[in-house]
């Protein structure tokens, strides 16, 4: 989405490198002239177990490489290319990136998560992505709760040149999306971004409160929300799995963010949820800074996870 | 999603039992279920090896071996031993150095430090008398320190006024400048969010630490955390010599095996857990209980604690005698519902009881879904205030009303009325055990909650 400056290239390349070297290396110190036997299939199923893919998911991918290779000498060069190809395999799908439908005026995204996985810096990056290539866009500060999350968020609109709409704190959040819809409409804006607060999937008025989110702003359009983008934080664990799983039968996700891959968290988890929801990951962040994210990229991503 | 462990190694030697005495293998297998679980729970792998070969010369002693229920001896050592890993002891947050003591908040980007200082502040200030001062060292995050400052309004606690342009070490220094002349027991700092990873910023905090030297250095680190806990805390260790650690999020319903991960690889002492975002959501640290959650075998100590603070005492009273009295009728239900719901439903109740892995499998058996609770609640809103109280009153054409004014079937309208028909049975059962031993169970209504077989009761 945002243009494709070799900084920035340069900065993702970075964050996933430090998310492979740790693993590569492993498969490296394992599988240097050696046979992938039982004990190293082990080793290489704990290696991606370390990476968060979950010990089923790392199971499966050590299965695959048992049933073609067992037993036989393998190169580490091998190995690595086995592994980032069943790692393809299961994201290859999920790879698209977030369409804006210029039917829709303005194309609606919700954006939800739990608590400070990067909602609204990743809102604050769309929006300036969406600037850059000559969209107007609007801002809803869905975030009545939080101290200081609606400056925040004005904030990021100034930076991205975005139209921030907001309430007074406390304010009912389905009613900040409702005006922001309203005006979006008529700044014939093409886009809205609704920012809202974290809240952690097992609060059940707090997802009963982004249902009403939802259920309000398609009573002004009852299309909207056109998108609902859920925001993982790459350090998560196993939990990942259950975020996507509530958020989704709550407010019908359509597609992942993953934050903070400038680190050593491996996001792994990824993959787990991708080969059991199959919904499409739209963008990656890999820092602060308001050109800090990327379009979400299957095979740098599973080749940056297989060291290669 | 998890089946506890319990149940897993209730598998294991269900099979190895059959064939007699254990062997040490048999043993070794129940292990391996052991370390899949500590996985599971987000506990890193370097972590769950060390752990899984100390609980080894543990569990191959004979009382294993010999033992008649040998899952259980297991998980007991495991769990034993997790507590002790987690560290039994309370340890607090550390005032003894010359005031105004500083206190250093350090943690990942969001991993909830700005709250948990507003947290502690509002702690040391209500609960220890001291007089406390924040400052917030965050020159990046838009509106950091505008929202240190909200919540020092909210908490009622001091913040050092704000002044923009200058650096961290600078404003710390005006902060325990600003304590010293204001006579201020405690500044608690808190910094922005980095990576441990990323060398300008880590070196960033550490001139801060050597600025002001403070008595506790506090990693704020999410309980959801996975593998990278591992890194994140040993970093975090090595640059600044952390003394204790504040999990945050334990609110959730993730197994928490991060806490292990941390206490094991730095030696902190787990101090203090954030369980909401609510300024008083804050408490001491219970090994017993994240241990609990890693094995998957529940928080039954949370559990009961979130239904005292949900449920008014007056109510619950109000209840009892109803029931002693026969007069539970609908509104009642409907009241249970709703308090079940404001405990997070369901799913989060499930989280946290011990062998939710074999109830969810009962509860699918028995097509129960989570979403029920909220049908069920739209039925009873559906009805009259006479029919609520008199139940007897529902026939056919007003199933058919009910039904159609809640979006359900009748179909449903029946079953709700006979889970209330069993449910009033079981209480006039209860009711034989006299007010005292009703009020002893706590939750009056609880083990007659609608349609769920074999809920176990709260131990
Ligand atoms: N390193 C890094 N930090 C990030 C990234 N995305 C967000 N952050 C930081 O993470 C922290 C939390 O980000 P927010 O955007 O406030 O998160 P949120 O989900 O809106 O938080 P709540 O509204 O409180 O739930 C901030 O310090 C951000 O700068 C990323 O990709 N990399
Ligand atoms: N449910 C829950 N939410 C929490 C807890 N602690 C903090 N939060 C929430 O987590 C989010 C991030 O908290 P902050 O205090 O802003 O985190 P931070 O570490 O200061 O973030 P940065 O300064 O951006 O690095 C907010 O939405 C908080 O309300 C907790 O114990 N439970
Ligand atoms: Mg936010
Ligand atoms: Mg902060």
């Amino acid at each position: 989405m945002s243009g494709d400056k070799p900084g920035l290239f340069l900065r993702l390349k970075a964050g996933l490198n430090r998310t492979a070297t740790s693993l590569g290396d492993g498969v490296s110190a394992l599988f240097n002239k050696r046979k992938l036997d039982h004990a190293a299939l082990e080793d290489l199923q704990d290696l991606l177990i370390a990476a968060d893919l979950g010990p089923a998911v790392a199971a499966r991918v050590t299965e695959k490489l048992a049933a073609e290779r067992f037993d036989k000498e393998i190169s580490e060069q091998e190995v690595r290319s086995a592994l980032s190809d069943v790692v393809v395999d299961i994201l290859a799908p999920v790879e698209r990136p977030l369409r804006i439908d210029a039917e829709h005026r303005p194309h609606v995204v919700l954006v939800v998560g739990v608590n400070g996985t990067g909602k609204t810096t990743t809102i604050g990056k769309i929006a300036k992505g969406l600037r850059d290539q000559g969209k107007s866009v609007v801002l809803a500060a869905g975030d009545t709760f939080r101290a200081a999350a609606i400056e925040q968020l004005e904030i990021w609109g100034e930076r991205a040149g975005a139209i921030v709409v907001r309430r007074e704190v406390g304010a009912d959040p389905a009613a900040v999306a409702y005006e922001g819809l309203e005006r979006a409409r008529a700044e014939a804006a093409d886009v809205l971004l609704v920012d809202t607060a974290g809240r952690l999937q097992n609060k059940a008025d707090l997802m009963d409160e982004l249902a009403k989110v939802v259920r309000v702003l398609g009573k002004l359009d009852g299309t909207a929300p056109h998108d609902c983008l859920l925001v993982l934080d790459a350090t998560t664990g196993q939990n990942a799995l259950r975020q996507v799983e509530v958020f989704g039968e709550v407010c019908d996700v359509s597609g992942l963010a993953m934050t903070k891959l400038d680190g050593t968290a491996r996001g792994g988890v990824l993959v787990a949820v991708a080969e059991r929801f199959g919904l499409p990951v739209h963008f990656i962040g890999v820092g602060e800074g308001i050109d800090d994210l990327q379009p979400f990229g299957a095979r740098d991503f599973a080749r940056a996870v297989a060291g290669l | 999603m998890f089946d506890s462990l319990t149940g897993r190694l209730g598998e294991v030697f269900d099979k190895l039992t059959r064939r007699g005495a254990l062997s040490e293998a048999d043993v070794d297998a129940a292990l391996r279920e052991v370390r899949v679980a500590l996985l599971e729970a987000d506990v890193a792998l370097p972590v769950a090896r060390d752990f899984v070969a100390k609980v080894r010369e543990q569990a191959v002693g004979e009382a294993v071996v010999k033992s008649v229920t040998p899952g259980q001896m297991v998980v007991k050592i495991v769990h034993d031993a997790l507590v002790e890993t987690l560290g039994s002891e309370a340890t607090e947050i550390n005032l003894n150095a010359v005031p105004p003591v500083p206190i250093l908040m350090v943690g990942l980007q969001g991993s909830g430090k700005t709250t948990t200082t507003a947290k502690i502040a509002k702690r040391l200030q209500d609960r220890d008398k001291k007089k406390v001062l924040m400052a917030s060292l965050d020159t990046r995050r838009p509106a950091a320190m505008e929202q240190l400052k909200i919540l020092g309004e909210q908490a009622e606690v001091a913040t050092l006024p704000i002044v923009e342009g200058q650096m961290p070490v600078d404003i710390a220094k005006r902060a325990i400048q600003a304590a010293k002349l204001q006579g201020f027991d405690a500044v608690l700092l808190d910094t922005a969010g980095r990576m441990h990873v990323d060398e300008a910023l880590m070196a960033e905090v550490a001139a801060v630490r050597d600025a002001v030297q403070p008595a506790e250095t506090l990693l704020v680190a999410d309980s959801l955390t996975g593998q990278d806990a591992v890194n994140v805390a040993q970093q975090f260790n090595e640059r600044l010599s952390l003394t204790g650690i504040a999990l945050t999020r334990v609110d959730g319903d993730g197994r928490g095996g991060a806490a292990l991960s941390m206490r094991a690889v730095t030696g902190c002492p787990i101090k203090l857990l954030g369980i909401g975002e609510k300024l008083d959501a804050l408490e001491a640290f219970h090994p017993d209980r994240i241990a609990g959650r890693i094995l998957g075998m529940g928080d039954v100590v949370g559990l009961v604690e979130k239904a005292a603070e949900t449920i008014d005492q007056q109510d619950a009273e109000k209840l009892a005698k109803k029931v002693q009295k026969g007069q539970f009728d609908l509104n009642d239900l409907l009241d249970q519902l709703r308090q079940i719901g404001k405990m997070g439903g369901l799913d989060g109740l499930m989280a946290m009881l011990p062998g939710v892995g074999q109830m969810k499998k009962q509860m699918a058996q028995a097509n129960i879904d989570p979403k029920l609770l909220k049908r069920q609640e739209a039925i009873i809103q559906s009805m009259t205030a006479k029919e609520r109280t008199t139940p007897k009153l529902i026939h056919a054409s007003r199933k058919k009303r009910i039904a159609a004014g809640s979006g359900t079937s009748v179909q449903d309208v029946n079953r709700l009325l006979k889970q209330f028909k069993q449910m009033s049975g079981m209480m006039k059962k209860v009711n034989k055990l006299g007010k005292k031993g009703l009020m002893r169970q706590g939750l009056p209504g609880m083990p007659g909650l609608p349609g769920a077989p074999g809920l176990p009761p709260p131990r």
